[in-house]
């Protein structure tokens, strides 16, 4: 290297630096690409159903219309949150081919402890002087750190002495580990102050802001999203940027993704595997946690069961994405939130109050995942992208 | 070709669950009565749609004029004398105008107390020789609610009231020899943790009676192991119409009945609150979905526009519904659930600018929805079948022992639980002076069924042969929005009235 010219040095230099930027800007255009496909998609499905169903009730149409954009938002905030939650699935996955059911308890614990930050920050005073971005930041590391090394700790107890074992073992230890993390938080919840339905204390970040103003009738309807949904959302791309970045374009990254590829052959070429799949469970724990503060921040309370569905799903939406594939991760989380958020909210509307929307929800969401699953095996993005992790 | 085969079976499922579904859900049309074979909830209002046929409407004992006439608002101070403040609305049988009468044929009764049920037990010790004591031994009183998950504010409340009934009878009794004992069981508000519980509880044959449940949906798991073995149960807290309906002997409750308590909830958002729309949501639980039905027919009887029936587990995040509901734009929003989950619920509705009233069943009057939902609970109302402890003016001797003893505020329910506990040794003692020796758990409930009109200190109890107490008191209140001072809701309305008759 040293007897290279400068230039062919700086050359070499500015041809990584482009591809750094095309492998982690790639994601982000594929995500958002996806975002707006769904968007599209199921608005003109829905534009469509509501012009056939008109003719019986005209008005139907027009409030179709009109809830739509708020819909679509409410579809993109619930789609980042199971996606941030499969990101960690999906880490995991790639690394250790091994379903870590204990992921949806790892985001409930980072959930937990940035509510019990919230409580000292109010018992102490500082809520109230604290800027509300400063409050996010400190929460979600905290969240960040507790539930990396509480994932971490997961692994070493629960999952490394099953390395060798056949396959359903590790999935059964996690599903005990799961059921263990959620009574054990319940029990220290239930002896703190924060109780078993903890509200989660928050600086004041203001109203929802106001979009758009949709005529309806002799009122309008509001398009309104949350500032704290913005920060969400935000968080989560930056987290999709980091680990995109972290896994191709680092020495760590290559490192995990040897391990991902052969463990054995990797441990030969001088990767500390052990120590590479603590470092994966770290990582996908710190995501899990960090997806945890931020839901509960976004709605308001936390309690220890609330992990459980919500992990189911972005496992869900890992396998939908393709699981083992990050980007894929993501977009599988947001097919499926937008695919809830559609349905909770019209399918009432389009059945006459038949079929309630809420309580069908997740039937008409799941039978859709089916179907596309029937057609895609592997996944939206699962043979698209060769590479593991 | 397998995918299509696949896809084929795929849809074949779906549509059967649909035609199943479908078939259950037909409730939106009027000319069917409610008939859900899946819905359990349904079972009452299809046993009055039957009585509709004979020639009446489904109508509730509540009489038109109930509600308008107590919306007097009085402030209620945390005295013990704020029982009296509030107007009280004694309901009898009255009829409805345009031809129908009320199905409640009943009138309230005005038998005299014989004395409370602590002096009742007085009275029957010194009728329990050596010999009964002796036979008895020690008898344990089992306290079966939730002290752990979503529901164990409420359920450990409970718990600690048996927990003081057995305590201040025990020592009332001490000098029989007869020993009361506590046995406290978890049910997680989970059914099939119930019927575990249930199948162990009966094995047991120190156990003469039960003290719960908390949800509905519980007790109704249980009841047919308690059933089995004729263990009396009386329920501090149970609503659903049928934990008493179901034919169950040895079924009893100190409180109202969802088929009254919805209703009265209807009555007050038309009459008082003057919504003339409301968005219905529950949460598929037997006591959440059973309440949100009964208020569902009552509304629709009298006139409001129901803008959406929904159900939902959902526990944290109810964008989804809130879009729906803001479309639908209610005067009023109706939830049939809890509170852990209507804290979020409208914390979320009011972030997103829905400033609707908010209206709940009892299953809304615990503290913990104060510290959830916080300045959220602004024109939230509940109806309730039992009301803060500080209400009952019997009630100060025991408020101050469990704040005393448990170092808290009493919790709603408690007060009920300490009756039920009340209730149960009676009839035990009474059981045991008649069997002169250990009475068998059948005999216990034959003496319940023969106990005097008693009171507790949370009413004047008197059961009808079904195990409801006749008369029921229901009460509305305005939500706090400090969980400390829940306990000072402002009391609206209050209503007695007998359980409805078939």
């Amino acid at each position: 290297m040293a007897g290279e010219p400068n230039a062919s040095v700086r050359n070499v230099g500015q041809q990584r630096t482009v591809e750094i930027i095309r492998m982690v800007l790639l994601p982000l255009v594929q995500l958002a690409l996806f975002i707006v496909g769904s968007a599209v998609v199921l608005g003109l499905i829905i534009v469509v159903v509501a012009f056939l169903l008109s003719r019986s009730d005209p008005m139907l149409f027009q409030t179709a219309l009109a809830i739509l954009p708020q819909v679509m938002i409410d579809g993109v905030v619930r789609g980042f949150l199971f996606a941030t939650i499969a990101l960690g699935y999906t880490m995991v996955y790639g690394v250790l081919e091994f379903i870590n059911f204990a992921h949806g308890e790892i985001f409930m614990v980072g959930g937990f402890v940035g509510a019990g930050v919230g409580y000292l920050m109010q018992q102490i005073g500082l809520l109230t002087i604290l800027p509300p971005l400063l409050f996010v930041l400190i929460t979600v590391l905290a969240g960040m750190t507790v539930s990396g090394l509480l994932a971490m700790t997961t692994e070493r107890i629960a999952y490394r002495p099953l390395r060798g074992a056949p396959r359903l073992v590790p999935l059964i230890s996690a599903i005990g580990m799961s059921l263990v993390l959620q009574d054990l938080v319940r029990l220290i919840a239930t002896s703190t102050p924060l109780g078993f339905n903890a509200r989660f204390e928050t600086p004041d970040f203001g109203q929802a802001i106001k979009l758009a103003e949709i005529p309806l009738g002799e009122r309008s309807m509001p398009v309104m999203i949350s500032p704290k949904a913005i920060i969400f959302i935000t968080v989560a791309v930056l987290m999709l940027i980091a680990l995109n970045y972290l896994v191709n374009a680092t020495r760590l990254g290559k490192a995990i993704r040897a391990t991902a590829q052969d463990m054995s052959t990797a441990s030969l070429m001088g990767v500390n595997v052990n120590q590479i799949i603590a470092l994966t469970f770290l990582i996908g724990g710190a995501l899990g946690g960090a997806a945890g503060v931020l839901f509960g921040l976004n709605i308001g309370t936390v309690n220890p069961y609330m992990g459980f569905i919500p992990g189911i799903k972005a496992f869900t939406a890992a396998v939908l994405g393709g699981i083992g594939n990050i980007t894929g991760a993501m977009v599988g989380g947001i097919v499926l939130g937008f695919l809830e958020a559609f349905v909770s909210s019209y399918l009432s509307m389009f059945t006459g109050g038949k079929f309630s929307g809420a309580s069908y929800a997740d039937i008409a969401a799941f039978s859709i995942l089916i179907l596309i699953l029937i057609f895609r095996p592997s996944g939206l993005l699962g043979e698209a992208v060769t590479q593991k992790v | 070709m397998k995918r299509a085969l696949s896809l084929l079976m795929l849809v074949g499922i779906l549509t059967a669950m649909l035609a199943a579904c479908g078939g259950g859900t037909t409730t939106t049309t009027p000319a069917k009565p409610t008939n859900t074979p899946a819905g359990p909830a349904t079972v009452a209002p299809a046993s009055t749609a039957s009585t509709a046929a004979a020639g009446t409407t489904v109508a509730t004992t509540i009489a038109a004029t109930t509600v308008s006439t107590t919306t007097a608002a009085t402030t209620v101070p945390t005295t013990t004398v704020a029982a009296t403040t509030v107007p009280t609305t004694t309901v009898a049988a009255t009829t409805v105008p345009t031809g129908t009468t009320t199905v409640a044929a009943t009138a309230v009764p005005t038998t005299t107390s014989a004395g409370s049920v602590t002096d009742y037990i007085i009275t029957l010790v010194g009728q329990i020789t050596p010999e009964i004591a002796k036979a008895l031994g020690t008898v344990k009183i089992v306290s079966h609610t939730p002290l752990s998950g979503a529901d164990a504010d409420l359920g450990t409340g409970i718990s600690n009231g048996v927990n003081l009934g057995i305590a201040q009878i025990g020592t009332a009794i001490v000098s029989t020899g007869v020993k009361l004992e506590l046995l406290p069981f978890d049910d997680k508000s989970q059914p099939e943790v119930g019927t575990s519980n249930a199948k162990k509880i009966i094995t047991d044959p120190e156990v003469l009676c039960v003290v719960g449940h908390l949800n509905s949906g519980v007790a109704l798991a249980a009841l047919p192991d308690y059933s089995n073995a004729n263990l009396l149960m009386i329920s501090p807290a149970n609503t659903n119409p049928r934990i008493t309906d179901s034919g169950y002997a040895n079924a009893f409750r100190v409180v109202g009945r969802d088929d009254l308590q919805g209703p009265i909830g209807a009555r007050f958002a038309s009459e008082t609150l003057k919504a003339k729309s409301v968005f219905i949501l529950h949460d598929k639980t037997d006591y959440g979905q059973g309440v949100a039905e009964f208020f569902r027919q009552e509304a629709e009887r009298l006139g409001l526009k129901v803008l959406g029936f929904e159900g939902t587990e959902e526990k944290s995040d109810f964008s989804s519904i809130l879009t729906t509901i803001q479309a639908a734009n209610p005067d009023l929003i109706y939830f049939g659930g809890l509170f852990g989950q209507a804290g979020p619920l409208l914390r979320q509705a009011r972030e997103r600018g829905i400033t609707t009233k908010f209206l709940g069943p009892d299953g809304l009057d615990s503290s913990v929805l104060a510290k959830l939902a916080g300045n959220a609970l602004s024109d939230t109302y509940y109806t309730t079948v039992a009301a803060p402890v500080s209400t009952f003016p019997n009630a100060a001797q025991f408020a101050l022992a469990y704040q005393a003893k448990f170092n808290g505020v009493a919790t709603p329910f408690s007060a009920q639980a300490f009756d039920a506990t009340g209730f149960c040794t009676a009839s035990i003692l009474k059981a045991a002076i008649e069997a002169k020796g250990k009475p068998t758990r059948a005999q216990v409930v034959a003496a319940m069924k023969s106990l005097p009109t008693l009171d507790g200190i949370t009413a004047t109890y008197t059961f009808n042969p079904q195990g409801d107490p006749n008369p029921a008191t229901y009460y509305i209140f305005a939500a706090n929005t400090d969980p400390a001072k829940w306990n000072e809701n402002k009391l609206i309305t209050r209503i007695v009235s007998a359980p409805p008759t078939k």
